[in-house]
């Protein structure tokens, strides 16, 4: 019942609004930014951090700080924060939640096998997974050889198993293939999310549609910068594109077929979105197009806070506490490694 | 009129202390002294003059580093001692305070101290826990192996039996087992792994056992009877020992590696039964040896954090006002030629001799050559607001400024709520019966007052204590207000000598019917008590609580109107006075106060008038005759008259002020223009933080006449619905006796009138509950806020901003417990 959503909204997800709105509050303004860019070395941070939501993570932490532990505090109130709202949900908002979770699942079994294919250690390996993406059984996937003993043993326990259909394959894993796995993996996840929201209807779906195609285009062009000089096929190119999105289909035809990255902004500048974007970067360039694409993707989530009644809040609010904590471990890093006057190239300013 | 004006009492208690703007200009060398006493002093509130720069960049951030570190430290030896069940009281003999750069270093070697002993214990730990793992394992893989041996040979011996008599008996369950087990393990390549697994986990283990060998193996568990130390996460968990058959070297190395993945730690047993026994007396011995070793640390280690436990609560307050005195330092600003530190801030007025006393002490006992200079400035911000309360007015104060702080030196209604407050509670809870409960639980908390204060109490307890004298002023103001309307749980009580009235007849049948008949002088005090029940009661009382609750209500209304016109003869505006206040006052009395006026009438005369009547006609027909409502000679053309004054009295209070504001406005512009440039030029060499840098405030009349004019309406119609609204006073008295009465006749006289002890005793149950939980409790409540609504907006909208800000001064009391 698109439009009514004021009536009864609030029944299940009032609580659950007012709360994330009160998490939003406490993202870093631009005047952090500010204050934590002039910061001298790690222990200032800390103290800026400390008039944060991030104090009470990291006031016990002992003296020399690292980089690695000021994410990890960072991530674990992210992490918190996502449990406490979903011992609340309620369904549909429960099953929402755990499709934003999804993603890190697949980025964490992708990081698990990559990093057995090349003979780590497992334990360091969970150590650096991210703690949303974790599952019980994440450790098993060291075990398996092949995609179908992996879909068989762990993951088909899994949300995730569904989204394997496309890629049972008895090949042996090696690189090349795991990266075809992700790409598979996270196309049928952002198709799944994307019907799902549909399904929910109402303000949920207009504005999650619109978060998701971004998300969609975006690694439509990742995969083709990518992929340019690799021995994918185009049609295998092809497939890896989600089937929604501003792109779909007419500029995943052009884009299948590109070469270099002059092609590739050609396509995209037939899209007014994306112009903007692309106008940004002198010709040849990739560089900055993460950057400029993070900054789009920012700005569209902070819009996300101007309706009311729908789930997109959550959605924008965990995926602008994830830019966050990059920002703050990009200025982490620049300041424990001396390179201060790179701070700006990668921090997203956000309020 | 100047005369009459001298003569109205000062209000200076009534008001928020008088404050001073001033500047401290500190050397170098005593500032962290000074500070540290004007915060033992605390009477100082400072400004932050480096609001413009962040944490990290401020003059003593490196100092609140080390004590932010320093903190850490305490509340790891904290965590530790509560983790190892210590309770250590604080040493109470006075040590010498410990210099900050000396604790900073014990407390780096403490904790040094503390850390190797835990790495130490822990490594031993682990492997005490992983022997007693290992242990249980044998213990119990033994149990398995034996018995699967056991079965094994029974499995081939009832082979040969089934081949010698052909009855084919084969238990199906063992189908697998025999399979496997025709021959001795090693030969046929089968092999095992024993292993302790989280109960949790056991089961997704087993099937991903299970997938990964396609089947091939046979899984055993059985729990281990006690919850161990797991020895990787040293939480207490319970555990399942297991056992997994299989064969292969393929499969052993899966296994081994799943059991990796589920953190299920696996222990080598031998299938030798006297090999066992041997391994199980070694692990054993070990065990023990482990244990002793582990006692003594642990003894060791206690004794240590036993030591920093004594002076634990000492170094924490220590570190925790370092921590304070820096951060006041970093709010003020070093002067040019960076020898001294330059502070603002306010201070009480009378406040200024002591804090001179301590700088000076200061001074002298840090050999200072040179004395903080302590001067006076002139403030062009408002001051914050301060009350000097004790421990009763502090509650009462709590509750004005729950609504809103004071404006500086604006007339404090706290002081009036003392008694206004508890009494309005009162009216509403007239009952000396649950008076008295309530006057005992008071008592109760203030008895305990001492020891109360001193422990942490939960929110709801906090909130009652805080509130304690309130409680008790409450219960003796419902005692007073209960003894008038002659109530104790509804039961009327002959105190204070005979009831004026008696029956008709013996029986007292007709009470209800036809009511009593006076026959003597009446009751002396309060309500008489034969009325209860009778036909006359309902309407007397609800007449008198009606007519009472309006009194009260207009005699509140008329005291805020009158601390309007304190506030405006204090802060010197006339126009307030002449434009606001009389018109005002002259509204809310000529029709709200003649009612009152009224009212008391009838009450002296015994009139049979109808009030309503009159009030309604007044506005109707105001120019006919009154006919038997008339109360007294000349009330119509009085009528007449006060009806005349409050349509004066609205444009009045509506269009003068704003123009009048106008015309000073234009006449100072006017006058200003040539020495406008006079004055910017000294303004320029005000320091740009300082409080004196004046904002120049825009005039916009169309602003200021919408404000005027909400301000009127809001007061005129309020003065309807704030009479109205103090009816609510009336009608909570009434719902209050009402309630008692139904618990009172409906619950305990029925109970009682059964002969049954069970039916008395849940009677009496009921009785007692209801009183304690919605009488004393949610009545209270009710009336709380009821009483509380009263005085915020009925009572404190006639003349309280409350747009003024806290006097927070730095001081050593007020940061005590905050971190925690």
């Amino acid at each position: 019942m698109y439009g009514f959503e004021a009536l009864t909204f609030n029944i299940h997800s009032g609580y659950l609004e007012a709360i994330v709105r009160g998490h939003r509050a406490g993202l870093l303004t631009t005047a952090d930014y500010n204050n934590l860019c002039q910061c001298e070395n790690l222990d200032d941070i800390k103290m800026h951090l400390s008039a944060t939501k991030y104090g009470p993570y990291l006031q016990n932490e002992p003296s020399p700080l690292h980089t690695t532990t000021i994410v990890e505090k960072c991530t674990l109130k992210l992490v918190d924060d996502y449990k406490h709202m979903i011992c609340q949900a309620t369904e549909p908002m429960s099953t929402f939640l755990e499709y934003i979770r999804y993603g890190h699942m697949i980025d964490n079994v992708v990081l698990i096998v990559t990093g057995t294919l090349h003979e780590r250690d497992v334990q360091e390996l969970i150590e650096k997974c991210h703690p949303l993406g974790m599952f019980d059984s994440i450790a098993t996937l060291a075990v398996a050889q092949n995609m179908r003993e992996l879909y068989r043993l762990v993951l088909v326990d899994t949300p995730l198993a569904p989204y394997f259909s496309e890629c049972l394959t008895s090949e042996d894993l090696d690189d090349m293939n795991i990266e075809i796995m992700r790409n598979t993996l996270y196309k049928a996840y952002l198709e799944d999310f994307y019907k799902f929201c549909q399904k929910l209807g109402g303000a949920t779906s207009e504005i999650m549609s619109d978060l998701l195609a971004f998300e969609a285009d975006r690694r439509a062009v990742n995969i083709t910068i990518n992929s340019i000089g690799t021995e994918l096929t185009r049609e295998d190119r092809k497939k890896l594109y989600s089937n929604f999105g501003l792109l779909y289909p007419y500029g995943h035809e052009e884009l299948a077929i590109c070469e270099d990255i002059d092609q590739v902004r050609g396509v995209m500048e037939k899209y007014p979105p994306y112009q903007a974007i692309f106008s940004k970067m002198s010709y040849g360039e990739s560089q900055m197009l993460d950057k400029a694409f993070y900054e789009e993707e920012v700005r569209r989530l902070c819009l996300a806070f101007e309706q009311q009644f729908h789930y997109g809040v959550f959605f924008a609010y965990m995926r602008l506490r994830e830019q966050e904590i990059r920002n703050l471990m990009w200025i982490s890093e620049c300041v424990a490694q001396n390179q201060k006057s790179r701070i700006h190239d990668s921090v997203v300013y956000m309020f | 009129m100047d005369g009459f004006r001298d003569k109205l009492p000062h209000m200076d208690l009534m008001r928020s202390e008088k404050m001073t703007l001033v500047q401290l200009i500190i050397p170098v060398e005593s500032a962290h002294r000074s500070i540290t006493y004007l915060g033992e002093l605390g009477l100082l509130q400072f400004r932050d003059l480096n609001a413009d720069k962040s944490p990290f960049q401020r003059t003593f951030a490196t100092q609140v580093k080390r004590c932010g570190e320093m903190s850490r430290k305490l509340r790891f030896f904290k965590d530790q001692i509560d983790k190892a069940g210590l309770r250590c009281l604080p040493r109470h003999e006075l040590e010498p305070d410990t210099e900050l750069g000396d604790l900073e270093r014990q407390l780096a070697d403490h904790e040094h101290e503390v850390l190797e002993m835990n790495s130490n214990s822990e490594k031993l730990r682990q492997t005490y826990n992983e022997l007693l793992e290992f242990k249980i394992v044998l213990q119990k893989a033994s149990g398995f192996l034996v018995s699967s041996n056991a079965h094994a040979i029974g499995d081939e011996t009832e082979l040969h039996e089934s081949t010698y008599s052909n009855n084919g008996f084969v238990e199906s369950s063992s189908l697998l087992e025999q399979e496997m087990r025709p021959e001795p393990f090693n030969q046929s390549g089968l092999r095992f792994i024993n292993g302790i697994i989280n109960k949790e986990k056991l089961l997704r283990f087993e099937r991903i056992l299970f997938r990964a060998t396609r089947g091939n193996m046979l899984f055993n568990q059985t729990p281990s009877d006690e919850e161990i130390i797991d020895p990787s996460t040293s939480e207490m968990v319970e555990k399942n020992v297991f056992v997994v058959f299989f064969s292969g070297e393929q499969a052993r190395t899966k296994i081994l590696k799943i059991c990796e993945a589920f953190g299920a730690n696996c222990y080598p047993v031998p299938e030798d039964t006297t090999k066992q026994r041997q391994l199980t007396r070694e692990v054993l011995s070990r065990l023990s040896d482990l244990e002793a070793t582990l006692h003594a640390g642990t003894r060791h280690r206690n004794n240590a954090l036993n030591a920093v436990g004594y002076s634990l609560t000492k170094w924490m307050t220590t570190v925790r006002r370092e921590k304070a005195v820096y951060d006041t330092l970093n709010m003020l600003s070093f002067d040019v030629t960076k020898k001294c530190l330059v502070g603002e801030g306010w201070c009480p007025t009378f406040a200024k001799t002591q804090i001179r006393e301590v700088l000076q002490r200061a001074t002298s006992d840090s050999n200072s050559q040179v004395g903080v200079i302590f001067h006076v400035m002139h403030a062009v911000e408002s001051p914050p607001t301060y009350f000097r309360t004790n421990k009763l007015t502090n509650a009462f104060q709590e509750i004005i400024d729950a609504y809103g702080v004071a404006r500086y030196q604006e007339a404090n209604p706290a002081v009036y709520s003392v008694v206004t407050y508890p009494f309005l509670f009162a009216v509403m809870f007239g009952d000396w019966g649950h008076g008295l409960c309530l006057l005992l639980g008071a008592l109760y908390l203030l008895a305990r007052e001492r020891k109360l204060s001193k422990q942490k109490l939960g929110s709801f307890m906090e909130m009652l204590f805080g509130g304690r004298y309130v409680i008790l002023l409450m219960a003796l103001f419902s005692i007073y207000c209960g003894l008038i309307y002659n109530e104790f749980f509804s039961v009327p009580f002959h105190i204070f000598g005979g009831s004026a009235y008696k029956c008709r007849d013996a029986t007292c049948s007709d009470a209800y019917t036809a009511g009593l008949v006076k026959y003597r002088d009446p009751y002396p005090f309060g309500v008489d008590p034969s009325w209860r029940g009778s036909r006359s009661e309902l309407p007397y009382l609800n007449s008198l609580k009606m007519k009472m609750s309006i009194l009260l209500g207009i005699a509140q209304m008329n005291l805020g109107l009158i601390l309007s016109f304190f506030n405006a003869r204090f802060f010197g505006s006339s126009l307030d006075i002449r434009y606001q206040f009389i018109p005002q006052m002259i509204f809310l009395n000529s029709l709200f106060g003649y009612l009152s006026l009224l009212i008391i009438i009838k009450w002296w005369t015994g009139s049979q008038a109808d009030l309503y009547h009159v009030m309604i006609y007044m506005f109707l027909s105001p120019t006919e005759e009154l006919g038997q409502n008339e109360l007294f000679w000349g009330q119509r053309p009085l009528q007449i008259l006060l009806l005349l004054m409050a349509f004066i009295a609205v444009p009045w209070m509506l269009f003068p002020k704003p123009f009048a504001l106008r015309k000073i406005h234009m006449e100072r512009f006017q006058g200003r223009t040539y020495d406008l440039l006079g004055t910017s030029e000294v303004d320029i060499d005000v320091e740009p933080d300082s409080a004196r840098s004046h904002q120049e405030e825009e005039f916009n009349f169309s602003e200021i006449f919408v404000h005027q004019l909400i301000h009127s309406i809001e007061f005129v119609l309020g003065s309807v619905s704030n009479t109205a609204s103090y009816l609510r006073l009336w009608a909570l008295s009434l719902a209050h006796s009402e309630l008692s009465t139904v618990f009172y006749e409906k619950v305990l006289l029925l109970a009682w009138g059964y002969e049954n002890i069970l039916v008395r005793l849940i009677g009496v149950l009921v009785f007692a509950f209801a009183t304690a939980f919605i009488l004393l409790m949610m009545e209270t409540l009710s009336a709380f806020l009821h009483a509380l609504r009263l005085h915020w907006v009925e009572f404190m909208g006639k003349f309280f901003h409350g747009d003024g800000y806290k006097f927070v001064p730095f001081s050593f009391a007020l940061i005590s417990d905050d971190d925690d």
